[in-house]
């Protein structure tokens, strides 16, 4: 292919962090562009509006990046359109494909989050409780509007088609070179897949008692990262902290493990896991000696859908519906 | 009248299934609201499995295994009280009933233990009422 590929970014609802890892590039971005075009990458970098987007010819962006998850009307409405005008759209990083930190405020009702940020939090100065709201006529002639919040948030793939996922928070820059490269090579991967590595975070991690011929044993205390500095040779689980690294994507080479944290499951699933949070509990709850240290480990971590589900929340087919239900049930109550 | 809840049971194939038999054996009564799947120990069963069935819009679940001690694979149906018990955890911190969801130890001889459980469950579901995920996908 003689052309350029025609490349699109959109920030959805996420905080521009996948954004930054692409940046992040720095040279090698410069390097790519002899073989990608960037035709739109908004609303952070580059300066063409939503109403360009809207203008462009249907399937003439060959390789659309969206990151963040679905969260105001704004957000619905852009990535419907740049799933028109796209061939291959990718849900970049673990908002777009998953749900990301902010879908846990679906375990809220929008009431709550709302007296949160806008009322009772310290920082907030606001005596008449102003809530922002999606219409306000200024001077009783001036219609300003601003996107309206969702009753719940959304994946990507859960509002369009989307051809291939990102895990990461944020996700590793080199997965754009590689689409890039196989769209040019015309060797796109299997519509519907995660473009991973395929190994847990565990075979990245230096950490794994296997490396070192040693077996795994049954955890028989629950240890938080605040009940003291872990040893930083020895696996985390083994020593009672919770780490999601068996279940998790490590196309991060364990960069959390590497600091001390234990994982926390950005990265996505491995594959053939539906359910994220779930799996975790599975695989977590396998590991523990006794039905002593399970009822030790609920009291240590007070909320398991916070816990379980930090990334994926969303993704989870139940989490969804019950997001679905919780205003209709709020309003009941 | 009350509705009639569906349950979807996951039966171990030594103890519960054994026991759901036994009880068909005895002639015991029980309402027919559980569909039971025959797993080959109550091990086997994931807790994707139950968040899958009540997302699809089952009324209740309910796993059944060996009592301690007698599990046919030595461990498994410890392993599955750990899980479960963090699972029903999981599902009252994400917002959905946990009082829907059960775990019982039913061996092979427990006939009527397995028809009186069913029975017990089955109440108990018709008070919470229908599923509130109802309808599928």
């Amino acid at each position: 292919m003689a052309d350029k590929v025609k490349t699109a970014f959109l920030l959805a609802g996420g905080c521009a962090g996948c954004e930054m890892s692409v940046v992040d590039l720095s040279e090698k971005l410069v390097d790519a562009l002899e073989h990608l075009e960037i035709v739109f990458w908004a609303p952070t970098v580059a300066d063409v509006k939503y109403a360009d987007l809207e203008e462009m010819p249907d399937k003439s962006i060959d390789l659309a990046f969206v990151d963040g998850m679905i969260r105001n009307t704004e957000n619905l409405h852009t990535v419907k359109v740049l799933r028109q005008k796209s061939k291959v759209l990718v849900a970049f990083g673990a908002c777009a494909s998953l749900g990301g930190i902010a879908a846990m405020g679906d375990l809220h009702t929008k009431e709550e989050l709302f007296s949160q940020a806008y009322k009772t939090s310290f920082s907030t100065d606001n005596p008449d409780g102003v809530y922002p709201t999606p219409e306000y006529l200024l001077d009783g002639k001036y219609d300003l509007t601003i996107p309206a919040i969702l009753d719940h948030c959304s994946t990507i793939d859960q509002v369009v088609d989307v051809e291939y996922y990102v895990g990461g928070c944020p996700p590793h820059p080199s997965f754009v070179g590689k689409l890039v490269g196989a769209i040019l090579a015309g060797d796109l991967p299997p519509v519907g897949s995660w473009l991973t590595s395929g190994k847990a975070v565990c075979d990245s991690c230096t950490r794994n008692p296997a490396l070192t011929g040693q077996e795994r044993l049954p955890v028989g205390e629950i240890k938080r990262t605040i009940d003291g500095r872990p040893d930083p040779n020895a696996c985390l689980l083994q020593q009672g902290y919770m780490c999601f690294g068996p279940v998790t994507q490590g196309d991060c080479g364990g960069s959390c493990l590497n600091v001390n944290i234990p994982c926390r499951g950005c990265g996505g699933p491995i594959p053939g896991i539906k359910d994220f949070g779930a799996r975790c509990v599975s695989t977590l709850a396998s590991s523990m000696a006794s039905e002593e240290v399970a009822a030790q480990f609920i009291e240590k971590y007070n909320d398991m859908a916070k816990m379980f589900y930090r990334y994926s929340h969303t993704a989870s087919k139940l989490n969804h519906r019950v997001a679905e239900m919780k205003e209709t049930q709020h309003a009941k109550n | 009248m009350s509705f009639l809840p569906n349950i979807v049971g996951f039966a171990c194939q030594w103890c519960t299934y054994a026991g759901a038999d036994l009880a068909g054996n005895l002639r015991a009564k029980y309402p027919p609201s559980i569909k039971l799947i025959k797993v080959p120990c109550s091990g086997r069963v994931e807790p994707e499995h139950v968040m899958e069935a009540f997302a699809k819009g089952a009324d209740g679940v309910m796993i059944g295994g060996c009592h301690f001690g007698d599990c046919h694979y030595k461990t498994g149906n410890y392993k599955t009280a750990n899980r479960m018990k963090i699972l029903a955890k999981l599902l009252e911190d994400s917002g959905f009933d946990a009082r829907r969801f059960r775990l019982e130890w039913i061996s092979g001889a427990e006939g009527y233990r397995f028809a009186e459980v069913v029975e017990e469950f089955t109440k108990e579901l018709q008070q919470l009422g229908p599923n509130p995920l109802k309808g599928g996908e």
